[in-house]
């Protein structure tokens, strides 16, 4: 099975707590650390892969301990109000997944095709491509 | 027999609701269809329109005066800088202006996220700014400091005033060298990676005027979401036809306009806070010109389309930056908006800078209240010199005292 993306977010009361350290060793799951956060209010965020057995169980835990669990759907969206499909990062992208459709000259967003590099996000001159944990 | 009409005949029509108003992009297939003459018998005005980052933008601001007054030495409107070396309480802000402390490109390539353009969209998004102010104080102007907030409808008077904008035509930014260039023609990838380009070719307002019949001084137009003017020629106005060294014409470029506006009238999903990576602040304008159709060499010139329009390619690791002239040759906007450009045998991915959607909205905004009889047109007080005037641009020579 592949390791399944997923974010946490949790709150300043369980900044402190060894929960990593807990789904490996009560949990025996295989972990990732993609993207970790812990902003000025101690809310903290999360991207892992994760893997294992109890997979199940473990997730099962986090929720126990406060912690709330998405899979991780899309990690760079567009904000289609300020995207003035300038088509900027059409030749830049290198997935593919935000490209300029023809004749209509609209920049489209696929994001499933987004292998999340982010270059999208430094380049477009509007801020209109955003990352979101 | 020729046909001519005046602006004050296709304004009793737009008066009367019996005008017909096409866009740039729509009347190309007319043409096709009826031909030249039969267009412009039944054809009165033509709409254009451009969005994309037009640097030489900016505002005048009267804040109104403190108790006690100041007479303003410096001034930050949400840390951005704006001139004040006019009277006491005016102030100019620079779309590209940028806090004294921000990294720019100490940490390259810089970000550049907030400047001059950034402020004049918070502006007119009616956002709370803040202001703050120092001067040396006077026997009539005591206050030496203040800070305050403040929004757009508690200005006096804040006119967009833009001295360059609507550039006739631009070039195709490539990059010849072996790293990747930041530009403000984007990011340029090494080894001929990308070529970008920024005009709305056959909706561009001064390519559907090429010779200057129609665009003048007072000419009323579509400026940032609202309506503005035509002051003056832009700066840079250098019009001509573009030719390549055997002599073979490509098509008008070097116009440029000078536009002037009530920001406060104006909306901010037309004025745009715009940063380019490694590059600076901007602000990218929404602008769009109706072209009243007097006879049938106006309406040639508005039937122009993407085949018959080119950019010249320029190198912009080396060519551009170092003043070395000439370029790579020419590409037609057709092909530059197909995806892809053709250069010395190589096949190279192309992006636009401007936005074509955008730049149909605003022709089609125009469009919409021209029919509706809201907007009339103007007869210019002037127009503006041409290709005829044979204006030569002039360089700035580094001389030894
Ligand atoms: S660069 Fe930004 S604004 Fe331009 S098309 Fe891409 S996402 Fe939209
Ligand atoms: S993050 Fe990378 S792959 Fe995803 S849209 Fe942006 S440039 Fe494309």
């Amino acid at each position: 099975m592949s390791p399944k993306k997923i974010i946490l977010r949790f709150g300043k009361d369980i900044a402190d707590k060894p929960i990593i350290y807990c789904l490996v060793r009560d949990y025996d799951l295989v972990i990732n650390i993609l993207k970790a956060n812990v902003d000025q209010n101690k809310e903290g965020t999360m991207v892992l892969e994760l893997t294992g057995e109890k997979y199940d169980q473990g997730l099962a835990f986090l929720k126990n301990q406060g912690v709330r669990v998405q899979p991780l759907a899309e990690e760079v969206f567009r904000n289609e109000e300020k995207c003035t499909s300038c088509g900027a990062c059409t030749d830049i992208c290198p997935s593919g997944a935000l490209y300029m459709e023809r004749p209509s000259m609209e920049v489209k967003f696929e994001s499933d095709n987004c292998i999340v590099c982010q270059i999208c996000v430094k380049i477009c001159p509007v801020k209109a491509m955003e990352v979101r944990f | 027999m020729a046909i001519e009409k005046t602006y004050a005949e296709i304004n009793e029509k737009i008066k009367s609701g019996k005008a017909v108003v096409l866009t740039a992009e729509e009347v190309i297939s007319l043409v096709e269809e009826k031909g030249i003459t039969e267009a412009a018998r039944s054809v009165d005005v033509v709409t254009t329109g451009t969005f994309g980052a037009m640097c030489s933008s900016g505002v005048f601001l009267n804040f109104g005066h403190s108790k006690p007054r100041i007479r303003m030495q410096k001034v930050w409107l949400n840390g951005v800088p704006a001139y004040t070396g006019i009277a006491a309480v005016d102030a100019y802000l620079g779309a590209t202006e940028l806090p004294e402390d921000d990294p720019c490109n100490n940490n390259y390539p810089g970000e550049f996220r907030y400047g001059g353009g950034h402020v004049i969209q918070d502006l007119v998004a009616r956002k709370q700014i803040k202001l703050e102010a120092v001067s040396y104080g006077t026997d009539c102007y005591p206050r030496k400091e203040l800070e305050t907030f403040l929004t757009l409808d508690d200005l006096n008077e804040a006119t967009l005033f833009n001295p360059r904008n609507a550039y006739q035509n631009y070039n195709c930014a490539v990059n010849l060298s072996g790293r990747t260039i930041y530009t403000y023609m984007g990011m340029l990838k090494p080894n001929l990676g990308n070529a970008h380009y920024s005009s709305a070719g056959q909706l561009s307002p001064l390519l559907n005027d090429p010779y200057f019949l129609t665009i003048g001084i007072g000419t009323r137009i579509f400026l940032g979401g609202g309506v503005g003017y035509v002051a003056w020629n832009g700066t840079q106005h250098f019009p001509g036809i573009q030719q390549d060294s055997a002599g073979k014409s490509y098509g008008p470029a070097g116009g440029t306009l000078s536009v002037i506006g009530d920001l406060k009238q104006m909306k901010p999903n037309w004025l745009v806070g715009t940063s380019f990576l490694g590059y600076g602040a901007t602000l990218s304008v929404g602008l769009g010109i109706p072209i009243p159709i007097l006879n049938e060499e106006v309406m040639r010139c508005v039937s122009v389309t993407d085949r018959d329009l080119y950019a010249p390619i320029v190198d912009y690791s080396e060519a551009y930056g170092q003043r070395i002239p000439g370029n790579l040759g020419f590409a037609s906007y057709a092909e530059l908006k197909s995806g892809r450009i053709n250069l010395n045998g190589r096949e190279i991915p192309t992006a636009p800078l401007s936005s074509y959607p955008k730049a149909r909205e605003v022709a089609g905004i125009l469009k919409n209240w021209i029919q509706k009889g809201e907007f009339l047109l103007t007869e210019p007080v002037k127009l503006l010199p041409s290709y005829k005037d044979e204006i030569a641009s002039r360089t700035l020579e580094i001389k030894g005292i």
